[in-house]
């Protein structure tokens, strides 16, 4: 179910521009409307939850350790995978933003019967991470290569780039390694969703519908490049008027994919604030990881404490002693004894807790 | 809020770096479209203007194969002409400046052709000569 509706709501999102543009002319609206709403929605959404994540209060100081806590001196730390500075956390984000090193510690329960035994075992699991840093890094690529798109005079960067991704001088237009690679790893990383039952289980439309409007955004970049050519010059035109915020639909026609392929960037950027997609700031803001492990070094006062009104015993006592000693109920302070006792200099008074310990706080 | 400084500070990183187009050019005209100054001496290209503006590198890819795996040179146009399949001696003989007509469209797209580290461009046939 999660699949399919997915799977149809990108088709019906690419039949959307198609009408719109092969069948009702609306260049415009799919142009320069529908791209600019979706880019405010992406930088609006983004920033306004990211404040509200930020005035959640961090109660506790939780970071997930994966090495030895600094302790003893002679017990040797691992300050990047327990850090307990603020280097130490740069450090443990740096390679986490940029490695996905939690992801390369994934682990699968394996189960198998071996010579007649059952046989359980938690192995390692590194297709994940190694599927998912493929498709985050050639993502980030045919991201910087499009500012080809948006920047005039092209920045040199976006030449190297496309010098490197095109290494292999295969065809022409060059077969850029990028955009392969971005399909096939969502490709892979949809084949895991599908195919492992324990994942398929737990997987919902707002998994499935990333990917394939990923794989959309993707498969129709690709057949603009490759297969069905478009009129890049004049798409450079619409692009540069957009950046340049003077938006004009340029004489020379474009294609409807090149609008299917914009309809569905644009569905993106706007749903990206309401999507997991939101783990890309979000990475930075979760306390398992931006966390120094201090809890044994620095008291941590959760924040959402609030002055608590109590009464102790000892006020209690104060508030009743005398009715309390008539009564002949027993007391903590008994002043006329404590007086006779006084006298008598006995060690009865030594004995005697001052303030008891535990009626604190 | 949390860590107001931290948060926000993050915040502004990633919107200067996500807009970078935008600050960039603020206030700049689009730049004006590639005017490719077309040959004088001729009036139709090889193939329709809009395939060849789309798809010429795919002809051109075409053209290669043909002549140095097939050792086919002639390619018939749409109207039955012929044409001698040649970047060289057949593109750049009609469009005989490629700083004033290819380079129009590469520049503007940041596209590089390696053709021209073994093939002729007209001027360096011209010197040549
Ligand atoms: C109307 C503008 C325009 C003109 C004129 C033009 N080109 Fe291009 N050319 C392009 C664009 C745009 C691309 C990039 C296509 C892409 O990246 O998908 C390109 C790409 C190419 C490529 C493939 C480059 C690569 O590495 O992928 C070759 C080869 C090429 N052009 C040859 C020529 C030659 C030769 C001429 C002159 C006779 C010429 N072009 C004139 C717009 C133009
Ligand atoms: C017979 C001369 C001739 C030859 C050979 C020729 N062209 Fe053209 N080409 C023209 C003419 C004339 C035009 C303008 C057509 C028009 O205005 O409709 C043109 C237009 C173009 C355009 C579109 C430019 C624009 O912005 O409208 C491109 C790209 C192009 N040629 C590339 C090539 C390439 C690549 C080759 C070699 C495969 C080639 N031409 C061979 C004459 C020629
Ligand atoms: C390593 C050097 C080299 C590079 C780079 C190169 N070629 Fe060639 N090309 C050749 C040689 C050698 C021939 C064979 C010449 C012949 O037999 O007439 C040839 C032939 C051709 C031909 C047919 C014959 C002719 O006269 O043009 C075309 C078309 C062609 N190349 C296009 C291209 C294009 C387009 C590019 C860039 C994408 C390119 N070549 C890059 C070396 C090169």
């Amino acid at each position: 179910m999660h699949v399919i509706f997915s799977l149809l709501a990108v088709i019906v999102l690419i039949a959307i521009a198609y009408a719109g543009v092969a069948g009702a002319g609306m260049t415009y609206l799919f142009g320069v409307v529908i791209p600019y709403a979706a880019v405010i929605t992406f930088f609006l959404g983004l920033i306004l939850k990211v404040l509200k994540w930020g005035r959640s209060a961090v109660p506790f100081n939780i970071p997930t350790t994966c090495g030895q806590q600094k302790s003893l001196p002679w017990i040797k730390p691992n300050s990047v995978d327990n850090p307990t500075s603020t280097g130490g956390v740069l450090a443990r984000m740096f390679f986490e933003v940029l490695t996905m090193r939690s992801l390369f510690r994934n682990t699968k329960l394996d189960y198998r019967v071996a010579h007649g035994q059952p046989v359980i075992r938690q192995g390692s699991e590194k297709f994940l991470w190694l599927f998912a840093i493929l498709f985050h890094y050639s993502f980030l690529v045919v991201l910087l290569w499009h500012l080809r798109f948006f920047m005039e005079p092209v920045p040199k960067l976006v030449g190297v780039i496309e010098a490197l991704d095109g290494f292999f001088e295969f065809g022409l237009p060059q077969l850029l390694l990028s955009g392969v690679i971005l399909v096939a790893m969502a490709g892979a990383l949809l084949d895991r969703r599908l195919r492992m039952p324990n994942i398929r289980y737990i997987s919902l439309t707002s998994d499935y519908f990333p990917l394939f409007l990923i794989m959309g955004i993707g498969i129709t970049g690709i057949l603009m490049r490759y297969l069905l050519r478009v009129d890049i010059t004049a798409i450079k035109e619409l692009t540069m008027s957009l950046a340049v915020m003077k938006p004009v639909i340029p004489q020379a026609p474009i294609d409807p994919l090149f609008y299917a392929h914009i309809f569905l960037v644009s569905v993106l950027f706007a749903y990206f604030p309401f999507s997991k997609l939101m783990h890309m700031p979000g990475v930075f803001m979760s306390p398992t990881r931006n966390l120094t492990t201090n809890s044994r070094e620095v008291r941590h006062v959760n924040p959402w404490n609030y002055p608590v009104k109590t009464h102790t015993y000892d006020e209690y006592e104060e508030d009743f002693r005398d009715l309390m000693i008539e009564a002949g109920l027993p007391v903590e302070h008994n002043p006329a004894e404590e007086a006779a006792a006084a006298e008598g200099g006995g060690e009865a008074a030594e004995a005697e807790p001052e303030a008891p310990e535990e009626k604190k706080e | 809020m949390y860590n107001a400084g931290k948060i926000i500070t993050g915040l502004v990183i990633f919107v200067v770096i996500f807009t970078l187009p935008l600050w960039w050019q603020v206030g700049k005209a689009a730049p004006p479209a590639p005017k490719p100054e077309l040959p004088k001496t001729a009036k139709v290209c090889v193939e329709d203007t809009a395939y060849m503006r789309t798809s010429h590198m795919q002809l051109l890819n075409d053209w290669r194969n043909a002549v140095v795996r097939d050792q086919d040179r002639v390619y018939v146009g749409k109207d039955g002409k012929k044409y001698s399949m040649s970047l060289t001696n057949d593109c750049m003989a009609c469009h005989n400046d490629k700083k004033k007509f290819c380079d129009q469209c590469h520049n503007y797209l940041a596209v590089a052709p390696y053709c021209w580290d073994c093939h002729l461009t007209p001027e360096q046939v011209k010197e040549s000569k």
